[in-house]
């Protein structure tokens, strides 16, 4: 298969995103995600933002918000270890990086959410919150856990 | 509203090379080759279950006389950073397909999880696309309903 330099980058970033999305809930590891993409972790962010047009930090922000919101939806756990499960260290980290990317707080977003009865895995690529403009570069880095 | 439309018979799935992708599809998948045929603008080459006639996979590649080199490159790039459509299949035994597929070499996106309706696992095909296996149980829309109650409850 003959595949053009960005074709080739494209596929190596996606391994490593698939990876992100198989460890959410684990602290983000730029090493070993530039080792799937073999590129050097110096690397890694700058060419991960250039192919998905978002940095790796806020990719797994939002994946991990997506996976609250499933929770949140689908279980009756408390807002706390939804927080724990999905990965963020601190419930208030969680409150302010939900609320910056779904618009409304954990708890409001369960008051209106009801189950969906659909693959989870077509859930999980449609609910994945987009960028809000309220979700700077700057709040996802202090944002970082 | 009744339109007549009775049967998904072909959907397309691009690809990047369609001699690696019958490697991939029937190789390692499982499919058949339906049609294999020099059309002179382009390989008209669909795929389908054993025993199956439809629905049939169009192994199509980019470009043709459809699109112009920039969206066909377009497209490529979208193929490859993932974010064309998907093929939904499903297993009698998804457990054993897991394996195989994983003792092939096959990217595994998700492990085999279990769900209320059944259990399955993610792939993706060499070119990016990403196909879900399912094991459907058979329960009832009721049922489903009621593992999803138990579920919130855990």
């Amino acid at each position: 298969m003959d595949l053009t330099a960005q074709e080739d980058t494209n596929r190596r970033m996606l391994r490593a995103r698939d990876e992100m999305d198989r460890r959410y809930a684990e602290p983000l590891d730029v090493p070993a995600l530039a080792a799937i993409a073999h590129l050097s972790a110096s690397r890694f962010g700058r060419v991960f933002k250039e192919v998905y047009g978002e940095t790796p930090h806020r990719y797994l922000q939002r994946r991990r918000v997506e996976r609250a919101m499933a929770l949140l939806r689908q279980t009756e756990r408390p807002v706390t270890q939804v927080a724990w499960d999905v990965g963020f260290a601190s419930l208030g980290t969680f409150s302010r990086t939900f609320s910056a990317v779904v618009g409304c707080s954990p708890s409001e977003f369960r008051a209106q959410a009801e189950p969906v009865d659909v693959p989870t895995c077509f859930v999980a690529a449609w609910t994945r919150p987009r960028e809000r403009t309220t979700f700077s570069e700057k709040q996802d880095g202090a944002a970082a856990d | 509203m009744n339109t007549h439309v009775s049967s998904l018979r072909i959907t397309s799935v691009k690809v990047l090379d369609q001699d690696e992708a019958l490697d991939f599809y029937c190789g390692r998948l499982g499919f058949e080759v339906r049609d294999d045929a020099d059309l002179g603008f382009m390989r008209w080459l669909t795929v389908a279950l054993p025993g199956q006639d439809s629905p049939q996979l169009l192994l199509e590649l980019p470009g043709g006389p459809h699109q112009d080199a920039e969206t066909a490159a377009q497209v490529r790039d979208l193929l490859t950073k993932g974010a064309l459509g998907g093929v939904f299949l499903t297993s009698d035994d998804v457990h054993a397909t897991y394996a195989q597929l994983r003792e092939a070499g096959v990217e595994i996106t998700q492990e085999p999880v279990e769900q209320p309706y059944g259990t399955d696992f993610g792939i993706r095909d060499p070119f990016g696309n990403h196909i879900r296996v399912s094991q459907l149980s058979g329960a009832t829309d009721r049922e489903i309903e009621e593992r999803y109650r138990e579920q919130a409850k855990a």
